[in-house]
């Protein structure tokens, strides 16, 4: 399963835009359809919700772990709020299965082209910036434990 | 439910009074639920600070010329509405400041040096705003003297039996609020004061929830201080006022040091200026207090009564709506509430509600609303608040009652 290559991330990006471009630019179906989307996102089991795997920095409460196979990184999310769980949940169809170097090296842009923070607000998308920090903070901890360990 | 087919026509032309409110936001008319926080402006307060700064701008009080006096006099004519607003004996009894905040911060710092000692004892209850709690633990801390906190009951109102048990030769200064920002819940500020200077101490109102909804006579609750913030009641921001009966004023040192509040200074020692400046080191805020006057006049020109008979209308058929909403719990259901409505709706954080309903054009207020104590006596962590003003109809209600049923049909 590592082997098989995930799609770019550049690639998901496009098809994320695409997904919103569907929906009219009307805020409430934006909102909805993010809220759908959090429904979906596999569950996170109760251990791991713990306050050292809480982002900092968000105004909901959002639980962020990550783990390496191969290489290749996973992480899991969720949050207390539908929304954000809903927002994590793009990053991690972004980048679940990407290599370390390609999370650190990506330019996230999908969020103003799909008008993000006029459907979430300000405060949602400083949190959202936090989720994708900790993101590369895991990717660039297991690049280094990959060069170490190697 | 019924819904009425056309709005009572004197709402209708008393939304025409506030531009903001003709706007469309998400595509949908504007429902601005966000009046506790801040109220919004009629034209004739926009007017008066477009006024003042094209036509009389000016430094107040040391000026001899014509500008100067304009600017005087209009200053001082919102302190004369100000006092006349709240029923206080004399216009030195009122001291223009920030808000709410910057009034409770004056007392407890100004007040509490001078007369706050170690073991002394400071009263609040548990449904305070952080700005009613927050000076009061700096200056107990620094004093060294003790706060206590007045519980509240289940349905949102202050316990006055435990009130009447922590009240004691210590206590110095009782601090509650005329209405509750969270709940809505209208407290008996005569009763409270009473049984304070029955064991002398001084009683603070923070009337931040009451300036814009309550008939307010600050005589016949006979508290000590009194506070309002005018942003919340039609006026402008960064101004509103402190009343302070003239004794206490008199016997407080000056919160802060500069011009206005001098009346000599060399370098040995400065006398002080009489009340009120005592109290307004500084330029003021001249123009937000001269456009403030034209606050105190939209609230009486529609008639306090008026008022309150149309928010409690609102109030009754929020509470009725919400209320057959299995999901839906409101928190804080006293029976003397001013136009607040508080809820929680099982399993749907209140965040989500707030970005649902904003997609549908309706301004509401979600978290703690600066009173986390008070969440943590009913264990959440927030609500979703609705709060009226005298131009909110039903009509809007039942768009806050539809855009929640969609929210909730959704998630489940
Ligand atoms: C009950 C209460 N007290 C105090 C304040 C603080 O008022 P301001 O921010 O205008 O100073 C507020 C404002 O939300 C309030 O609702």
């Amino acid at each position: 399963m590592n082997n098989e290559t995930p799609r770019s991330i550049a690639a998901i990006q496009d098809e994320i835009i695409a997904d919103f471009a569907l929906l009219d630019d009307d805020a409430e179906m934006k909102v909805l359809y993010v809220m759908e989307l959090g429904q979906k996102l596999p569950p996170m089991p109760d251990e791991d919700k713990t306050d050292e795997n809480i982002v900092k920095g968000c105004q909901s409460r959002v639980w962020l772990t990550a783990r390496l196979e191969g290489d290749r990184v996973y992480f899991t999310a969720d949050s207390n709020t539908a929304i954000t769980k809903g927002l994590v949940s793009l990053l991690i169809r972004i980048f679940n299965g990407q290599k370390p170097e390609a999370i650190l090296a990506s330019d996230l842009h999908f969020m103003n082209a799909i008008g993000m923070e006029r459907f979430i607000g300000t405060q949602r998308t400083n949190g959202f910036s936090a989720m994708i920090r900790q993101m590369k903070m895991y990717a660039l901890a297991f690049k280094t434990k990959m060069e170490i360990g190697s | 439910m019924a819904i009425p087919a056309t709005l009572p026509t004197d709402i209708k032309k008393i939304r025409e009074e506030f531009p903001v409110l003709s706007q469309k936001v998400n595509g949908r008319d504007l429902v601005y639920f966000d009046n506790a926080a801040t109220s919004q402006k009629p034209r004739q307060v926009i007017q008066a600070l477009i006024d003042y700064y094209q036509t009389t701008n000016a430094n107040i009080h040391r000026g001899i010329h014509t500008l100067a006096e304009r600017a005087t006099k209009a200053y001082e004519e919102t302190r004369e509405a100000a006092r006349a607003f709240i029923n206080a004996e004399s216009s030195e009894e009122i001291i223009f400041v920030r808000g709410v905040t910057e009034a409770i911060n004056l007392v407890a710092s100004s007040y509490g040096r001078a007369f706050l000692r170690e073991g002394d004892e400071v009263i609040i209850s548990a449904l305070e705003h952080h700005s009613n709690i927050v000076p009061w633990q700096l200056i107990c801390e620094q004093q060294k003297a003790k706060l206590r906190v007045i519980p509240v009951t289940d349905i949102g109102e202050i316990d006055l039996d435990a009130y009447g048990k922590l009240l004691s030769d210590r206590t110095r200064v009782v601090a509650v609020n005329h209405a509750s920002n969270t709940l809505g819940t209208i407290n008996p500020v005569a009763e409270i004061t009473r049984m304070a200077h029955a064991h002398g101490a001084v009683v603070l109102v923070d009337g931040a929830q009451a300036g814009a909804h309550l008939d307010i006579d600050v005589r016949a609750i006979d508290c000590d201080f009194y506070c309002l913030s005018a942003h919340k009641m039609y006026g402008p921001t960064g101004t509103g006022i402190l009343y302070g009966k003239k004794k206490l004023l008199d016997a407080m040192p000056p919160y802060q040091g500069g011009g206005e509040m001098i009346k000599d200074v060399t370098f040995e020692k400065t006398t002080y200026n009489e009340l009120p400046y005592k109290f307004e080191a500084g330029t003021p805020n001249i123009a937000d207090v001269i456009a403030y006057r034209e606050a105190f006049r939209f609230i009486l020109g529609l008639g306090r009564e008026t008022i309150r008979a149309h928010e409690h209308d609102l109030l009754t058929y929020a509470t009725e709506r919400l209320t057959s909403m299995p999901s839906v719990k409101i928190i804080g259901t006293a029976p003397e509430k001013v136009g607040v409505v508080s809820f929680v709706v099982d399993g749907i954080h209140p965040f989500d509600i707030g970005q649902m309903l904003d997609a549908r054009g309706i301004a509401v207020r979600t978290g703690h609303h600066c009173t986390q104590p008070l969440m943590d006596r009913y264990e959440i962590e927030g609500t979703v608040r609705a709060s009226f003003a005298v131009y909110n109809t039903k009509e809007e209600i039942d768009r806050l009652a539809e855009g929640l049923q969609r929210v909730i049909n959704f998630v489940k």
